[in-house]
């Protein structure tokens, strides 16, 4: 809302301009880093069938974005709630043990 | 000292190169510095009749790069100002009949007489962009307050950082204050947080620009233009000097008019 102040001291932060400011940080952010928007779904999606496989995601409440820091970085900013009281499966559960417990055939020692 | 080579490019096409590069060109000289401006848009032709030199032309850029003429030859000489002097771009060729490599060669024969040597690049990022790229020391990257003009300032950005140039330096041209004041706009400070580049200068909209155009007398020159002085102040910043950024917002508002009665504002 713009109050009579804003107009008299500042400018308005309902016009048009500051949403061209907010299209242009977003689409800028892929246009650097090579990341178009589709990519980034598939990457949001991802992250979200990962973490879903130990807690059970309150998917109305994600938030998963992307923010400049400078011209060379950006960052994931990620928010996953995640609700209590359903027990998620145990990922490995429906892996044999033999496979996740036993050690990995080592190497035969070298005499080098 | 050696002159320093200072490209004037955008990205985006019609926001104001070649007006930048002719007032630039012409507040520099009369500043006293020797100036020389090189058109490097090869078949589009118009710093020449920006500056009202169109009918001296006898031969061009591709004129010296194939060795048709002297150097000196292909500089015309400015009417009003004789330490300035235009290269014209040929209008019959295209942009391949140049080489970066030969505009490093020409500028480089050029900056031993010479203070500043300005170039206006062409818009687009390929051949002629390159061309005008290679022999710069500086890079000043015009935009408008728009989104697609931002966009494409913003490609140019990245591009030269992945080179070894100097950080580019951004102009901001045509920009309305008074819609900025409407929230329809976007402020310089904006678009400067956008692309996170250091500003030289903001130069307001001004409806003096195309009756200057139209004369070949560029804006600097019409001592009445907010634009003019916006030019004039972006010069004095090239020349080294520290110059505060005009008020854009004076003349409009009340504020802004009982303290210009009062002898505030300049």
């Amino acid at each position: 809302m713009t109050t009579f102040l804003d107009r008299l001291f500042g400018r308005a932060q309902s016009g048009s301009g500051s949403k061209a400011k907010e299209r242009l940080q977003v689409v800028l952010i892929h246009d650097r880093f090579s990341l178009p928007p589709e990519k980034m779904g598939e990457l949001k999606a991802e992250i979200l069938a990962v973490i879903s496989k130990y807690v059970q995601i309150d998917h109305e409440s994600v938030d998963i974005s992307l923010e400049q820091r400078d011209r060379l970085t950006s960052q994931i900013r990620a928010e996953i709630p995640f609700v209590a009281g359903r027990q998620v499966a145990d990922p490995d559960e429906d892996v044999p043990d033999f496979v996740t417990t036993s050690n990995p055939a080592e190497p035969p020692p070298s005499d080098q | 000292m050696a002159g320093k080579v200072i490209t004037v490019t955008s990205g985006k096409g019609g926001v104001g190169k070649t007006t930048t590069t002719a007032n630039l060109g012409i507040a520099l000289a009369r500043m006293g510095k020797r100036v020389v401006v090189i058109d490097a848009d090869i078949g589009l032709r118009n710093l020449d009749i920006v500056m009202g030199l169109e009918n001296r032309i006898v031969y061009d850029l591709v004129d010296v790069v194939e060795k048709r003429c002297r150097l000196n030859q292909a500089m015309i000489k400015h009417k009003q100002f004789p330490n300035l002097y235009l290269i014209p771009a040929a209008q019959t060729r295209d942009k391949t009949a140049v080489s970066p490599q030969d505009m490093v060669n020409l500028t480089n024969e050029l900056r031993p007489d010479h203070d500043f040597i300005l170039i206006d690049s062409p818009a687009g990022i390929e051949r002629g962009y390159r061309n005008a790229i290679e022999p710069a020391d500086e890079v000043l990257i015009v935009t408008n307050p728009e989104v697609s003009a931002v966009r494409d300032a913003d490609r140019i950005v990245g591009l030269l950082q992945s080179s070894t140039k100097a950080q580019p330096k951004l102009i901001i041209n045509r920009l309305k204050p008074e819609m900025v004041r409407r929230g329809e706009m976007m402020s310089a400070e904006d678009v400067r947080e956008i692309l996170s580049i250091k500003i030289i200068g903001i130069v307001p909209e001004d409806e003096n620009v195309i009756p200057s155009s139209n004369n070949g007398v560029p804006v600097t020159l019409n001592e009445g233009s907010r634009a003019g002085v916006a030019f004039r102040n972006i010069a004095r910043r090239l020349n080294g000097e520290d110059v505060p950024f005009m008020n854009l917002d004076e003349n409009q508002g009340l504020f802004a008019r009982i303290s210009r009665l009062f002898g505030g504002g300049s």
